[in-house]
């Protein structure tokens, strides 16, 4: 589903975050990418879903080569990803219902349809009773779940996850952990950039481990 | 095709969702494009009315044919006979020298310093009205029948009317190049308030490009913005215009019954303010689409 060969990312500037990587995840797998920080994990996130372009090598997804891909053809490999980011990116000025209904709205989806699949994204990620709610107003624990709820909202076959668990306590991250799994359980690929050592245990993933931009064996 | 309909209808309600939540901003952005739009229509509109006015009440020219004094009751004939076999005269009226002098006496109060002449010093002359009333034509015609035995002059009472052609020459210049800088300031307007806007929605913008939106789907409600804006602009110019004309024309109508004249200012036609309102809406468009691809193109990767 997903195969890097030879990847190497070398920022403007000469920061190389990765080098050389090669792995391969396939459908329907639950892949932990481990390292501390600066290790590469966000970047080879970011390479799966066209947000960089590698400098050598090629990223497949789907067969697809995204590095090399046109601009205008980005956007419908991002349609095969869900994306949850370090800091949330919810859009503050709008409400819960709005912020999930975003990525259908994009698609085109008709709006009696949209409305039905974002009450149920919210219904899966217990937000179904804030839907008129801002964003503010919700918890730490209830935003992340609500960026989880717009990631899936649109059936991604691959939901990324860049920290999910970074600013949350103990209790919502077992939480989370749950939903990542159920997500998985029903058939969606899961990739998730993390040091969560507790989490790693819990949901017992194949663990890729960067080090200083390789794969650590 | 449903899809299709249904994003752009979405842009759409977007866009008018935008203006109606800040309303005062809006309309203060129409109204800066209505002004703009109204200086041109103004100019545009007294020269209409002037090129009308000229065409109802100004005199058709004539072209006047004097000949010389030694012509012969058989020169004037011959004359007379080629002026009316001529394919481009209209009308010829024969003026004999007695006639004319009679008139002179008259319309002058002269009849004293004539009766001492002893005789005649007017020629006989024939008046023309010619079928085509260019200024070119009209000159051609002169020196046409300047060329002929026995005509003395001709005068061609014409310089009114290339005095009023050159005006109005000048005049649809100075509309255009007016025309042409504030279409630029409406396009500057656009250009600048949808950059506004995109800085203001950056989280929304990059939140949607990272989920898959395409360029054209976050350009479009920008671009409708632009076209809404330069429409309700040319609307506010042609409104402005309208009123400022209804005003006139309520002072004009009891100024010129007191000279027992009837003058009223014609307003901008139905075609004219459609053609207005496009050109506007065009122009936002423009505006919009210029803004909106130089101000979107930072979000893409690399």
């Amino acid at each position: 589903m997903i195969s890097f060969s030879q990847v190497s990312k070398r920022y403007p500037g000469g920061y190389e975050a990765l080098k050389s990587v090669v792995l391969e995840i396939q459908p329907g797998e639950m892949v932990f990418i481990t390292g501390h920080s600066g290790a590469g994990k966000s970047t080879l996130l970011k390479l799966m879903c066209a947000i960089e372009r590698p400098t050598s090598g090629s990223v497949l997804v789907n067969g697809q080569n995204v590095g090399t891909l046109r601009a205008s053809a980005i956007p419908f490999v991002r349609r095969n990803f869900g994306l949850m980011f370090q800091d949330n990116k919810l859009l503050y000025d709008r409400t819960v219902f709005q912020n999930v209904m975003l990525p259908l709205d994009i698609i085109g989806y008709d709006a009696t349809d949209a409305a039905k699949r974002v009450r149920a994204a919210l219904d899966k990620v217990g937000l179904l009773g804030k839907e008129k709610a801002l964003p503010v107003t919700l918890s730490g624990g209830e935003q992340q779940r609500l960026a989880i709820a717009r990631a899936i909202v649109h059936r991604p076959s691959i939901l990324l996850a860049d920290e999910p668990t970074a600013n949350l306590d103990a209790a919502y991250a077992v939480e989370l952990g749950e939903l990542l799994r159920s997500f998985n359980q029903v058939g969606v690929t899961v990739v998730i950039a993390t040091h969560d050592e507790q989490l790693a245990a819990r949901l017992q993933p194949r663990r890729i481990a960067l080090e200083h931009g390789r794969i650590a064996t | 095709m449903k899809n299709w309909l249904r994003q752009h209808w979405r842009g759409l309600a977007l866009t008018l969702a935008r203006l109606a939540r800040t309303p005062l901003a809006s309309a203060f952005n129409i109204g800066v494009v209505g002004v703009a739009l109204a200086l041109p229509l103004v100019f545009y509109v007294i020269l209409e009315n002037l090129q009308s006015f000229a065409q109802d009440k100004a005199p058709t020219p004539q072209i006047s044919i004097f000949l010389a004094l030694d012509a012969q009751t058989t020169d004037v004939r011959d004359i007379e006979s080629r002026l009316k076999k001529h394919t481009a005269v209209a009308k010829v009226r024969f003026m004999p020298k007695d006639q004319a002098l009679t008139d002179l006496k008259a319309k002058s109060g002269l009849s004293d310093v004539i009766a001492s002449l002893g005789r005649n010093p007017l020629p006989d002359g024939f008046v023309i009205d010619a079928k085509e009333n260019a200024p070119a034509a009209l000159e051609k015609l002169r020196d046409e029948f300047k060329a002929w035995p026995k005509v003395d002059y001709v005068q061609l009472d014409s310089t009114w009317a290339q005095r009023l052609d050159a005006t109005l020459k000048l005049g649809r210049l100075i509309v255009l190049v007016l025309a042409a800088l504030l279409a630029f300031a409406l396009v500057a307007v656009t250009f600048n308030t949808i950059r506004l806007q995109i800085l203001t929605q950056r989280a929304e913008i990059e939140v949607a490009k990272l989920i898959g939106a395409t360029n054209p789907f976050i350009r479009r409600p920008f671009l409708y913005y632009g076209a809404v804006l330069g429409l309700a602009g040319g609307v506010t110019a042609w409104l402005i215009v309208w009123a400022g004309l209804w005003l006139l024309n309520d002072r004009l109508g009891s100024l010129t019954q007191l000279y027992g004249a009837s003058i009223t200012l014609l307003h901008v036609s139905a075609p004219d303010a459609a053609s207005l309102c496009l050109f506007a809406s065009g122009l936002g468009w423009l505006g919009a689409w210029l803004s909106a691809s130089r101000n979107l193109a930072e979000f893409d990767p690399e």
